[in-house]
């Protein structure tokens, strides 16, 4: 071996890189959050998987369409009852904890939603 | 030919993949047995190709010079183009690796009215090259989000600054335009140049066509296909690889198995083809030599030992038969040798 004096610690330097998530975990998978559900409600505006996929989605629609078009819709079913497009009045008035139902999820995968650069969020 | 075959492979991993991940049952493979695969493969064959190519004998000292070598003292001389000692040689490679320095040397020959012939730098690689390379830098380090728990704060810095325009939801992220923008530029120079169409090899467009997929698998499940995209329970999946405790909790769309599947494909690709690069760019003999030739002897490896074999011990050897033979020497056989040499 030529030069194996750089080449090889060069090399190790590039393994540890290449694999420093497992000596960050250490093996420890760590806990998989779990947002608090609200008691008294048993149904959301979608399917449950479409609202862990889309809500974001499903926000972002609400807010052009409420903010930019000027459509206050109240015409957001679950079931037989009509809601706003809100998310202070609608999303909020069954998971009214952010810190125990949105931030859990939020920052397992590192989303910083920008939802509470204008509304104020719920003092707990 | 040399343009649809790769595409086609491409085409296939990804048919491939989709259709394999539907199979219920085969999450496992597509999302466990075949990452894990393929970065045992990757880190293997990288830590082998580097290894052979530190066993090779570099049997010249031959460091490309761009610019006047030292010579006199009171001549002035190019340190970064003819590094001299081993900072300026460290300077040299430094500016090679993170700035894509040589890429700027691209010169190109063109004929203007006149005639005028110029040979001009076509500085257009080298912006393709580096829009694509720190777009990938920064699009490997944001996906460490998915990878660490609890997500240390340089990662979600990177995430801010890319996320920073805040473009709908989920964020649109700077990078995945510039590596699309990079991407197709560079596959552009080799349909639409034709020097370089001319020595492009399909082993030149797969990568190409395997990254782009990449991207834009990831931008469709971002953005366009999120049903089954359940980010929780893809992080849970990934810790899972790193902690070596993998669970699919969920569905998972297909979506995510197809954009496992071609990282993979890539990661396997890798060390067997021009993507070595990322090694070899620091093993480059023409770079990382110093131009001190007139100074330091550098002595081939490969060279047989070849002991020195003066007259005199030549005769010490052969001085028998010399004498046999009639051939003259220089110094004559004692008495004993030549009694002996009668028998």
């Amino acid at each position: 071996m030529y030069d194996g004096g750089k080449i090889i610690p060069g090399l190790i330097i590039f393994v540890l890189f290449i694999t420093f998530p497992i000596w960050y975990n250490r093996g420890n998978a760590g806990t998989v959050p779990q947002p608090e559900l609200p008691k008294k409600y048993k149904q959301c505006v979608l399917p449950d998987a479409d609202m862990r996929a889309e809500h974001m989605q499903l926000l972002n629609r609400w807010r052009d369409q409420v903010l930019r078009d000027g459509d206050w819709g109240f015409d957001v079913k679950i079931g037989d009852m009509k809601y706003q497009k809100s998310l202070m009045n609608t999303c909020m008035q069954c998971h009214t904890s952010k810190k125990k139902f949105c931030d859990r999820c939020h920052t397992y995968a590192s989303v910083k939603p920008y939802c509470w650069d204008c509304h104020v969020a719920p003092v707990e | 030919m040399k343009y649809t075959f790769p595409l086609a492979a491409v085409v296939a991993l990804v048919l491939f993949s989709w259709i394999g991940a539907s199979i219920p049952g085969m999450q496992y493979i597509f999302g466990i047995a075949v990452p894990y695969l393929a970065m045992v493969v990757f880190l293997g064959g990288f830590c082998y190709r580097v290894i052979v190519w530190a066993r090779s004998p570099v049997p010249f000292k031959i460091p490309t010079t761009c610019g006047q070598g030292f010579s006199l003292p009171w001549i002035k001389y190019d340190k970064l183009e003819a590094p001299l000692t081993t900072p300026q040689v460290m300077a040299r490679m430094f500016l090679e690796v993170v700035l894509f320095r040589s890429l700027w040397r691209n010169t190109k020959a063109m004929i203007y009215k006149g005639p005028k012939l110029t040979y001009e730098s076509s500085k257009w690689l080298w912006l393709f090259a580096i829009l694509f390379h720190y777009s990938f830098l920064v699009i490997v380090l944001r996906h460490m989000r998915l990878f660490l728990d609890p997500v240390p704060g340089v990662i979600t810095g990177i995430e801010f600054f890319d996320g920073i325009l805040q473009i709908g939801a989920p964020t649109m992220y700077l990078t995945e335009v510039t590596i699309l923008l990079g991407l197709f530029l560079l596959l552009g120079r080799r349909f639409f140049n034709r020097h370089v169409r001319y020595i492009s090899q399909p082993n030149d467009y797969f990568p190409l066509y395997l990254i782009i997929a990449i991207v834009l698998t990831g931008i469709l499940m971002r953005f366009f296909l999120r049903s089954g995209i359940d980010i929780i329970a893809i992080k849970r999946l990934a810790v899972g690889w790193v902690t070596f405790h993998p669970t699919i909790s969920a569905d998972i769309g297909s979506i995510f198995y197809i954009h496992v599947f071609l990282v993979s494909a890539l990661l396997v690709y890798f060390p067997f083809s021009k993507l070595m690069h990322m090694g070899g760019v620091f093993l480059s003999p023409t770079r990382n030599m110093a131009n001190d030739t007139r100074m330091r002897r550098h002595i081939n490896p490969w060279n047989p030992d070849i002991k020195p074999h003066s007259y005199a011990a030549y005769e010490d050897e052969f001085r028998k038969d010399m004498v046999e033979q009639g051939i003259p020497v220089e110094k004559p056989l004692t008495a004993e040798e030549s009694a002996a040499a009668e028998d």
